[in-house]
């Protein structure tokens, strides 16, 4: 029984040493922090931040570089989380936790000045000057950059709306 | 126009069903044991009923508690579905009909407890919960879990009267060497350790028996019983020919070859197909839906596995009796069978390519 | 056929499930004509492909057989005015769809005259060309009445002819409940024997079988009575076994072929039409009808008056329930509404949707029938996987979509199920399995769609950027030779001052 007990403890320490060496060796680098984010993050590297994935955003928040509010299918709920593990202050008002959005021009309020026009990034907006302008709503990836510059308040978020074609069965809820 | 009930939300077809239901193949089951149980009750007395009644309890009530502390929203429609009190039943068919109470409450706890709900509940489990608990049972309590009991009604022994059986039920007094006795297999693995040869060491011990006048559990008296019950499950539907065959053939096969060769060391066909729990192993073990693989060829594959383990076991290994150890190694390998014995989707080959189209077709 | 039925079952060869077929006593029922309503309510989109485009105007007289919706694209078929009257509105209306969603539509005011516009027929359409036949038939807007309505002249006249050798029609309908196939063909089996033949003619198939379920022996008498006199239509009774009448296990059965997966029954020389479609095909040919009512079997325990109904393509599906008897205590104990059969068919929202071109069953089913309950887990029966006629394993299929591994669930088949919904009928704990399929099936789809867009989108930036680099390229370039031209125009004045100042100091000091 002795022996038995002896040989266990020494091959139980020599794995041990083992383990360490190898730890301290081949160990791979990474902030743990950027690692923690990418845990939090939906992870479906949809690219809608403008980061290479998760990973990517994850970095770039850390860095600084990019805002908490950058993942719009994390929705507030990430926001908040990014937030708490990074000790950072973060607006949550203008987020919306509803599906994807596209803008949308209220026809009565615009006034034609094509401030929106010039920064949507996909040149989704058609108007020209003193000209109602329209949403393509196929090229609006929800960005959201116009909204703030429309000095009538005429550009709204509003829910993609579902068409009869990209309608998609809801899954069973379970028992 | 009124619209009395209506689901709000969407539905997809169909909308309509079979009327099939766990419940009710649960109670199928059950009924299908029932009479192997009752002339098990009337073999070995009282003390077999409480075991009985005891081991399907503590399965029930553990099983309420583990849903309790799951937090699982329908604990009632699934406490009701038979499935805890048909893994009591099945385990208690396989203990000693004397087995003390703390036999079936513990076997009750490892049954559900370990083996099922720690796995996710009703159909995630990977072994049987009523073979796990017996192979607890049985490597940790060898004693209680070894101390077979002759048929009453054959001795010439009083029958323990209620109070006297609800005794040796709770206070597990050590039973009258003279009741206690040896099964098959247990009485030819230790003639043939001791070096005495089979023929003569069934010539002193136990008779086999169809009727099951003979010591061993619930599962192994009368396997003409188990056999209806089997055979009334097949008629209804509730489980199909090729898990049961198989098994009965994996363990007749090699043992009447071995037996032919060497019939001093090794026992017939026969006397494997009649002791142990194998037909209440074949018929309603190998056959748990949870446990065992999901198309026909994997079951053969499974049954034939059984079998075979089993054969091995009982002729080689260090215990008499192998069923139990078979149904687990074998519930092990049940994925792995899954994954390989797919049935061939229309239109595709084997391996999953689209059919060739003919030239001209 | 019976024997060979007993010996597959044995061997475990037996798909699908057979299900109580109630058909009787609504299958008996003498055929009703329904009038026609007051308002019918038309969409836009009654078949695979693309959308019709309408090419009326709101206020429009039109008579019946009218075009009203022209065909776009190659896999498309125009609508007709089913009956004569005014165009009162093209707009959205409530989709015969569980989504409730909207969709467009021509709603059409009946003025009670039913005038036919003058139809071109045709006395004899075996002089007719292949290639005429089927541009009278997608003229007339014919599709597939089975169900799937997928534009039939496509599969009339395909381009290589030379390759269709057999025709099977499918008189199978094994859904429950359903019976206006069976309806046809025991009153109208000779024009529909005259339909095959024409479409014979079309395809260039040497023979023409015909399938039905053996739970229709009467239809069996009348087609055998029919066909007697024409070698090449052979009727051919098959098994009643739910799904019998899908397509691929049709063909196996009559012709022994296997369909091979991602191909259609044309790669093998065959083509499928359903019963109803050679009528309406007969109909367009004959007597230069278009496609503008079909039969409906109204049924489930919630009619008053189950049988098969003759309307006019765009009545209220509440109308159509009126007419045919209403139901029992005018609605109570309903629970479910179905268009379709109980098998396949669609849950509505509520009974005004219209009835289009592939609705072959309106049922009212109570609580009973639709059997709704929470579903139990998964008990790994496997009684999913011995039902299912395509040879898949929904249990491992729905298990891998319920934690939404959606490509998982490709690998293991999910692209070969045909949604008959034979495994979830058996599940004993009731799993809405078929439910799981058509929602990955959606999933996978929207990804396709969202991956097209992003492509899209940033493809989109891409060009923004570039129109705003060379946008700022050309500014600055013009800025420079503005510049340049400044300077030296400059210059240019610098030197001719400087010259001018030199000339007069010149002249000044030659004074």
């Amino acid at each position: 029984m002795i022996a038995a007990i002896l040989s266990l403890t020494v091959l139980g320490a020599i794995l041990g040493i083992a383990l360490g060496i190898a730890n301290k060796f081949l160990k791979v680098e990474g902030n743990p922090i950027v690692d923690e984010l990418v845990d939090l993050m939906p992870g479906s590297n949809c690219g809608q931040c403008g980061y290479p994935g998760c990973v990517g955003a994850a970095e770039a928040i850390v860095a600084g570089t990019a805002p908490a509010t950058c993942c719009p299918p994390g929705g507030k709920a990430l926001v908040s989380a990014i937030a708490a593990k990074l000790g950072l202050t973060v607006d949550l008002s203008a987020l919306g936790d509803d599906g994807p959005k596209i803008a949308t021009v209220a026809e009565e309020l615009c006034i034609g000045c094509c401030r929106c026009a010039r920064v949507c990034p996909t040149d989704a907006i058609l108007g020209g000057p003193k000209q109602i302008h329209n949403v393509f709503r196929e090229a609006c990836t929800g960005c959201e950059a116009c909204i703030e510059k429309c000095p009538t308040e005429a550009l709204v978020m509003k829910p993609v709306p579902v068409t009869l074609q990209h309608w998609v069965m809801p899954k069973p809820r379970l028992a | 126009m009124t619209p009395a009930t209506l689901t709000a939300q969407t539905v997809a077809s169909p909308h309509a069903h079979g009327g099939n239901s766990v419940s009710r193949t649960m109670f199928r089951v059950q009924l299908a044991l029932l009479p192997a149980t009752l002339y098990g009750f009337w073999l070995y007395g009282w003390p077999a009923f409480f075991l009985w009644a005891l081991t399907i309890l503590s399965c029930v009530a553990f099983e309420v508690l583990s849903l309790k502390l799951m937090g699982t929203p329908r604990v009632k429609a699934t406490l009701f579905d038979g499935s805890a009190v048909l893994t009591g039943w099945l385990l208690a068919m396989t203990l000693p009909p004397w087995a003390p109470w703390w036999v079936a409450v513990v076997g009750g706890f490892i049954a559900i407890v370990i083996g099922k709900q720690v796995f996710g509940g009703l159909g995630q489990n990977v072994f049987n919960p009523a073979m796990v608990a017996r192979v607890a049972l049985l490597v940790s309590f060898p004693l209680p879990l070894t101390l077979w009991v002759a048929p009453l009604p054959m001795s010439t022994l009083p029958t323990p009267d209620f109070v006297s059986s609800l005794r040796i039920f709770l206070t597990s007094l050590p039973v009258p060497d003279a009741m206690t006795s040896a099964t098959l297999l247990g009485h030819a693995k230790t003639e043939l350790a001791r070096g005495i040869d089979l023929a003569t060491a069934l010539h002193a011990g136990p008779d086999l028996s169809w009727i099951g006048m003979r010591a061993g559990s619930f599962g192994e008296s009368a396997a003409i019983l188990i056999l209806c019950g089997g055979l009334y499950l097949l008629i209804t539907r509730v489980i199909t020919w090729h898990a049961p065959l198989a098994v009965l053939a994996g363990v007749a096969i090699p043992a009447a070859i071995a037996h032919a060769v060497d019939p001093g060391r090794f026992l017939s066909a026969e006397a494997h197909l009649l002791s142990g729990a194998l037909m209440l192993g074949a018929f309603f073990i190998a056959t748990d839906y949870v446990t065992s693989p999901n198309t026909t060829t994997g079951q053969i594959i499974f049954g034939l596995g059984i079998g075979l383990l089993t054969w091995v076991i009982r002729s080689f290994g260090g215990y008499p009796e192998g069923v139990a150890f078979a149904v687990l190694l074998m519930n092990a390998m049940t994925p792995v069978i899954d994954r390989f014995c797919k049935p061939r989707i229309l239109g595709r080959d084997r391996k999953g390519k689209p059919l060739d189209i003919p030239e001209n077709a | 056929m019976g024997f060979m039925n007993l010996f597959k079952h044995f061997l475990g060869d037996d798909w699908g499930v057979h299900p109580d077929d109630r058909k009787r006593p609504a299958a008996d029922r003498p055929l009703r004509v329904m009038p026609v309503p007051e308002k019918l309510y038309l969409p836009l989109q009654q078949h695979l492909g693309g959308p019709a485009r309408p090419v009326v105007l709101v206020g429009q007289q039109v008579k019946k057989g009218e075009l009203i919706a022209e065909a776009q694209g190659m896999i498309s078929a125009p609508i007709h005015a089913p009956t004569s009257g005014t165009i009162a509105a093209v707009t959205d209306i409530t989709a015969p769809h569980p989504s409730g969603l909207t969709l467009p539509a021509i709603i059409l005011a009946a003025d009670g005259r039913d005038e036919w516009i003058d139809c071109q027929g045709c006395a004899d359409p075996f002089a007719l060309d292949p290639v005429e036949i089927g541009k009278r038939v997608a003229a007339a807007g014919v599709v597939g009445l089975g169900g799937a309505a997928f534009p039939s002249a496509v599969k009339l006249t395909g381009a290589a002819r030379s390759k269709v050798k057999t025709l099977v029609i499918n008189g199978g309908e094994c859904e429950p409940y359903l019976s206006c196939d069976d309806r046809q063909m025991r009153d109208r089996a000779a024009d529909i024997v005259d339909g095959i033949r024409i479409m014979l003619h079309a395809t260039g198939a040497r023979e023409a079988l015909v399938g039905i379920e053996d739970n229709k022996p009467e239809a069996i008498v009348a087609m055998q009575a029919a066909a007697a006199a024409v070698p090449e239509v052979h009727i051919r009774p098959v098994p009643a076994r739910y799904p019998m009448g899908s397509e691929k296990q049709l063909v196996q059965v009559l012709t022994g072929k296997e369909v091979a997966a991602e191909s259609r029954t044309f790669d093998i020389g065959i083509v499928v039409h359903n019963v109803g479609t050679a009528l309406a095909v007969r109909a367009a040919i004959r007597d230069g009808r278009p496609l503008i009512s079909r039969v409906v079997t109204v049924n489930g325990n919630c009619a008053n008056d189950p049988g098969n109904v003759e309307v006019l393509v765009g009545t209220l599906a509440e109308e159509v329930i009126a007419f045919a008897g209403g139901l029992k205590g005018d609605g109570i104990g309903l629970a479910r509404r179905v268009m379709g059969g109980p098998m396949m068919g669609m849950q509505i929202p509520h009974w005004r949707v219209p009835v289009v071109k592939g609705t072959s069953g309106i049922l009212a089913f109570d609580a009973q029938e639709v059997a709704a309950q929470e579903p139990d887990p998964c008990i790994r029966c496997g009684s999913c996987v011995k039902a299912c006629p395509m040879g898949l394993l929904p249990l491992e299929m729905s298990a891998r979509i319920r934690n939404s591994a959606y490509d998982e669930a490709v690998g293991i088949g999910l692209k070969d199920c045909i949604a008959c919904g034979c495994c979830a009928y058996v599940c004993p704990s009731k799993i809405p399995l078929v439910q799981y399929f058509v929602h990955a099936k959606g999933e996978l789809a929207a990804q396709d769609r969202n991956k097209l867009r992003n492509d899209a989108t940033k493809k989109l930036a891409q060009q923004r950027q570039e129109r705003l680099d060379r946008e700022a390229r050309e500014k600055a370039e013009a800025a420079a030779k503005r510049k340049a031209e400044r300077e030296a125009a400059a210059a240019a004045k610098a030197a001719a001052e400087a010259a001018a100042k030199q000339a007069t100091e010149t002249e000044g000091e030659s004074a």
